[in-house]
């Protein structure tokens, strides 16, 4: 007797409509890392002997992210890469797929560890709603943070990488950095990102540079 | 086999069956167009008006105070957008707790060249009669409060508030000054409050199929004989020309239906549930340290559970949860579309990481005992795991300090 599988309705309404991955549907491998997160600290009191330490975000913007590192000084190459965080399912996945990256194989080199783009991680996890993509940013940033706590450490301030940030409306006090933030919430037209930052607003002979921006942003993050 | 324990009842309910069957006959065997006139018309017309006088029964108005729309959302955009375009210029008052349909219409209102004020809050949802007054102009057309929160469960007097607008308008009459229309949102109330529009001193009230295990896409709007309101959809002239297109026979009769069927169990089964509501509220706050009860203890829908786990995000649980088998919502931002958390919950004068660990419980006619047992036994385990792995410790006093001091004003758009 042969039994055809049935396939539920439900699942077969489960589809991601071709040319969109706008939906809230999380790939396995997402699934894996949220539900068995490989290298998080379950007890914070009990981290020692660790060579940097990152700490970024908030816990009122809704994700919070701290990240332990181990570096084989000799080779100038992570060891191990622990990690604590405040986030929803995306943030979770994206740090536990990040410590696995930087430690798989060896360990990759410091310089290499300094250049992982949100995307990288993504890509690792079978890509992330576009929406959520935002919360995923957070895991190269705490990276940067802990190696950067290393070279100060360490006594090699001169291989501190700073963050650049550029102001772009004095009146309104808004930085490069923050129209990154704005175009990763989701706001990618000129209105969205001033009804979230006021750039420009007081200040219209900075919109063409601040309308560059949302556009090289949006296709960083979402091109 | 794998639990399925659906707590997300104030997002929708499944439909009755005893529903699908009064609705079964309008798809294929009375399928007329209600305004055709020979028989098959007549059928679907007679359906209609049968279900005009239920519901009007059951909100002690007229039946012909009562336009179907297609679903709250719409009966909500045609109460606010129907009146102000009546009155170019108006002022529109409504609070911070309503639901996305009221708050993105008076966005649009004043886009349209409306003026909107939003009314604050208290620290458990409620909404402060003085500042209905003191936000009151000279050209206010028409004020919206919901009567009962989709988020936080929160009941407002309407009575009280209905009252004190129909004194207002006493005075504004004898002033010479247009009077103040009253609509309220009752969408999550429909199955589980008295909707008597007399009582509530209303003029206008929207119901929906949706959240009182009817169908899904229907609802209506009560508007009170002599409410000067305009259509906000042209066309064929039905519902009295304030809602043009043919009507959705076998939603309509669902509706009605659905609004009967709840009303009959109603008394017994609000009963049962704020049983199992104080059970679940009572547990998750006596186990689960820094936890804190969104809304009033006892003023609120009776199966309306919202509750802040601090330290946490309500994403990351809502997943958790779902894979053992407990459907529920959250008021973290990584839920919604514009990645902002819970504006109702922000309004109370929580901070934002409040806002991001709520977690709603929304109970309902299938909900046992066992299931909200099953939530109060695993629930603790999830919020342990997650607060282990979770950097962030929030400061109880903090938060009550900050809810304490926030800014309660009355925000003009």
């Amino acid at each position: 007797m042969t039994t055809k599988k049935k396939i539920s309705a439900a699942s077969a309404v489960d589809v991601v409509p071709k040319g969109t991955n706008d939906v809230w549907v999380y790939t396995d491998i997402v699934k894996e890392h949220f539900f068995h997160p490989k290298n998080l600290v379950m007890d914070a009191s009990a981290m020692k002997g660790y060579d940097g330490l990152g700490m970024v975000g908030s816990p009122a913007c809704g994700d919070m992210m701290k990240i332990w590192i181990k570096v084989d000084k000799k080779d100038d190459r992570l060891q191990e890469m622990k990690w604590q965080t405040f986030g929803c399912g995306s943030a979770i996945a994206a740090t536990s797929m990040l410590s696995v990256m930087v430690t798989e194989n060896g360990g990759m080199k410091i310089a290499q560890a300094l250049s992982i783009k949100p995307q990288d991680i993504t890509k690792r996890l079978g890509d992330l709603p576009t929406r959520k993509i935002h919360c995923s940013v957070l895991g190269d940033k705490a990276l940067r943070s802990a190696i950067n706590n290393y070279f100060i450490k360490s006594h090699q301030k001169d291989r501190v990488v700073k963050e650049q940030v550029r102001i772009i409306d004095k009146a309104a006090n808004v930085t490069d950095h923050d129209i990154e933030e704005a175009v990763l919430e989701g706001a990618q037209t000129l209105e969205a990102v001033q009804k979230k930052t006021k750039v420009g607003v007081g200040n219209p002979e900075v919109i063409p540079e601040v309308e560059q921006l949302i556009r090289f942003y949006t296709e960083k993050y979402f091109g | 086999m794998k639990k399925n324990i659906y707590l997300d009842h104030a997002s929708t309910t499944p439909t009755d069956p005893r529903v699908v069957k009064a609705m079964e006959p309008y798809w294929t065997k009375y399928y007329g167009n209600p305004s055709s006139l020979y028989q098959l018309g007549l059928q679907s017309k007679n359906a209609i008006t049968l279900a005009r006088v239920k519901i009007s029964q059951l909100l002690d108005c007229q039946a012909d105070e009562l336009i179907f729309t297609g679903g709250g959302t719409e009966s909500i955009n045609l109460a606010l957008k129907g009146v102000l375009q009546k009155n170019p210029g108006a002022h529109f008052i409504t609070s911070s707790i309503e639901h996305h349909a009221v708050l993105h219409t008076a966005d649009t209102l004043k886009k349209l060249g409306h003026s909107v004020s939003i009314l604050p809050v208290d620290d458990q949802g409620f909404i402060r009669l003085e500042d209905i007054e003191k936000a009151i102009k000279d050209n206010t057309k028409l004020i919206s409060i919901m009567i009962a929160n989709n988020e936080i469960g929160v009941i407002q007097d309407i009575q009280k508030i209905g009252a004190l607008i129909e004194k207002i308008n006493r005075e504004r009459i004898a002033k010479g000054l247009p009077i103040i229309y009253f609509h309220t949102d009752a969408c999550q109330a429909g199955g589980t409050l008295d909707l008597n529009v007399k009582k509530l001193h209303v003029d206008l009230l929207t119901i929906n199929g949706s959240k009182v295990y009817g169908p899904k896409g229907v609802g209506a709007l009560y508007m009170k004989t002599g409410t000067n309101l305009g259509p906000i959809i042209d066309g064929g002239g039905q519902e009295k020309n304030i809602r043009s297109g043919t009507e959705n026979v076998p939603g309509i009769v669902g509706l009605a239906t659905a609004l009967e069927l709840a009303h009959q169990s109603q008394t017994k089964e609000n009963a049962r549930l704020i049983k199992l509501r104080d059970k679940l509220i009572k547990e998750i706050l006596a186990i689960i340290p820094k936890t804190r009860l969104n809304g009033h203890p006892s003023q609120r829908l009776p199966n309306n559970v919202n509750i802040s786990i601090l330290d946490i995000e309500g994403e990351a649980m809502l997943l958790y949860l779902d894979e053992i088998g407990i459907q529920a919502s959250t008021g973290s931002a990584c839920t919604s579309t514009t990645l902002d958390p819970s504006h109702v919950i922000r309004a109370l004068g929580c901070p934002y990481e409040v806002a991001h660990g709520s977690m709603r419980f929304t109970l309902g006619k299938a909900t046992t005992e066992d299931d909200i047992d099953y939530v109060i036994k695993h629930l603790p385990k999830i919020v342990d795991h997650l607060r282990h792995a979770s950097p962030v410790r929030v400061d109880m006093d903090e938060v009550a300090k900050a809810i304490k001091n926030a800014p309660r004003q009355i925000i003009e758009l």
